[in-house]
């Protein structure tokens, strides 16, 4: 891998109003609701939030509160009820292939190899072309020799690798990821947080991450944006200021993590 | 269920479980001395005696083909329809009360009707089939289109696909197993009506023989023997359907968990 240890300072840059880098994505005043039986389901109350270009940013909240839902508006598969979003000054429409979004490992097509899977999104191109980004992909997510397996014959962690590939493949500028470790056991979460922290680094993509997970958000993030219960609005953000790798038991880290654990009233004992 | 079995005793306790239901059957006939029923030799002797007047091959042929013509119109109706009724929720809408209405007739009812359309023909027999394994086909891949995970359909209009591109590269690749299993259903109750629809209709094939050989002399081991052939070619064709869900593309629909 050509990328070297991240430079230090880069990820610690604080990403607020100091930052230099543009506004890849931008939410304004973001309202959804959902009909529900009894009245209307308040799902997110004017969330504004903005995430600078090659920015890590996880979305953390508790489970069902709305990031999810969030996540899918951005990406343009949900509309807002108000409110709106852009990306390099553009409204988002819809989904689009220069912003890829990856599920759970169920995203996989079952159907197509890995091969299959990854150059899923290659069609286009001419087909020495596709072979050799289906090559450099297989072989930077680690599953060569792999190529001609179907999904159903590899682990989730696996799975999980090939979606990502296939989302790299088309050299998308921006990545949604929705909780997509939440499956795997924590040995294998803890090895692709690693992978995702190598590939970013690698590529340097814009990448917002949902995950109820407050280690795991952490050990990722550039800033973590911390959502409340539904109806979800933004709490706070924290910025993340450690350099990767980081050390898991760090003072700086233990004193952020305890902050969130704090912030989302959780005292952290069992 | 995940131990492997020896092939020896994957094929061997079957074919032993067959002879042993051979036995059982020529004990019984000895046993009872039934002058009626006869014995898995005589049998075997009425398939000898149907193979050298050449009526063997000829009707195992004739059913062979009213099935064939029958459900491969099945096959051409049911699938567009169960992707029209799968793809728009509306058309599903209409057609649904005709569709559910017609599904529980037995293609038995139909006989009266099919002899008034189609004479005492072979269009009559081919008819049946085709009512028999319409709906299950049209059904099941309305099924199968409707179970496509919302996440492989997001997946797919991400990378950018037109509509027609996602149904044919997200919607019906992954409906195919579905709709596989749904015609290997049909594919079964084409073969049971095609023996009902000869008892009638016409005056070859499988079906036709048993009533022809109870009628004509009272032959039940030819009776026996029709039924055994119908067995078989039954179960033949259902191995030959299980055959294509092993096929790769589909063969995850079709793996149990590992």
């Amino acid at each position: 891998m050509t990328a070297a240890a991240p430079e230090p300072g880069v990820t610690a840059r604080p990403a607020g109003g100091g930052d230099a880098r543009p506004v890849k994505v931008a939410v304004r005043d973001l309202t959804v609701r959902f009909a529900a039986d009894r009245g209307d389901l308040r799902v997110l109350e004017h969330v504004d939030l903005e995430v600078r270009e090659g920015e890590l940013i996880t979305i953390l909240g508790p489970s069902g509160c709305g990031k999810s839902t969030l996540l899918n508006v951005i990406g343009g598969f949900v509309r807002p009820t108000s409110g709106a979003v852009t990306i390099d000054g553009e409204p988002v429409t819809g989904p689009d292939p220069r912003r890829i979004f990856v599920f759970q490992e169920r995203g996989v097509f079952p159907w197509l190899t890995v091969e299959g899977n990854i150059g899923f999104g290659l069609r286009g191109l001419p087909a020495a072309d596709r072979a050799a980004r289906i090559r450099h992909y297989v072989k930077m997510v680690g599953l060569a020799g792999f190529e001609k397996a179907y999904p159903h014959e590899l682990s989730g962690g696996m799975k999980q690798r090939v979606e990502v590939a296939r989302a790299l493949a088309v050299g998308p500028d921006v990545l949604y990821l929705d909780e997509p470790f939440g499956a795997l056991d924590s040995i294998t979460r803890l090895t692709m947080r690693a992978e995702l922290l190598r590939l970013w680094q690698a590529e340097r993509k814009t990448i917002l991450f949902v995950t109820h997970d407050i280690e795991e958000s952490v050990q990722l993030a550039d800033r973590i944006v911390v959502m409340s219960q539904r109806p979800a609005r933004i709490r706070r953000i924290v910025e993340v200021d450690i350099p990767h790798p980081r050390d898991l038991s760090a003072p700086r880290y233990l004193e952020l993590r305890d902050a969130i654990f704090a912030e989302i009233g959780l005292a952290h004992q069992i | 269920m995940a131990r492997r079995l020896s092939p020896a005793t994957r094929l061997g306790l079957p074919l032993a479980a067959a002879a042993a239901a051979l036995a059982a059957w020529a004990v019984a006939v000895e046993a009872t001395g039934t002058a009626v029923f006869p014995s898995p030799l005589e049998v075997a002797a009425g398939i000898g005696e149907l193979a050298r007047r050449g009526v063997l091959g000829a009707y195992v042929a004739d059913s062979l083909r009213r099935v064939a013509i029958g459900y491969l119109l099945a096959l051409a109706v049911g699938v567009p329809a169960g992707l029209l009724f799968g793809f728009s929720p509306l058309a599903a809408r209409i057609a649904e009360p005709v569709i559910q209405l017609l599904r529980p007739i037995s293609p038995l009812a139909w006989i009266p009707v099919a002899i008034v359309l189609f004479g005492i023909t072979d269009a009559a027999a081919v008819f049946l089939i085709f009512l028999a394994s319409v709906f299950p086909i049209a059904v099941a891949t309305m099924t199968g289109v409707h179970g496509v995970p919302e996440m492989m359909l997001r997946a797919g209009r991400n990378f950018g696909l037109s509509p027609l591109g996602l149904a044919l590269r997200v919607v019906v690749p992954a409906a195919l197993p579905q709709v596989l299993a749904g015609l290997r259903i049909a594919l079964g109750i084409a073969w049971l009506v095609v023996v009902a629809a000869e008892m009638i209709a016409v005056s070859s094939g499988l079906g036709y023989l048993v009533i022809d050989a109870r009628n004509a002399g009272q032959r039940y081991d030819l009776v026996v023997a029709a039924m055994l052939m119908i067995g078989v070619i039954g179960l033949a064709l259902d191995l030959l359907a299980r055959r294509v869900e092993r096929l790769r593309p589909v063969r995850w629909g079709f793996a149990r968990e590992s």
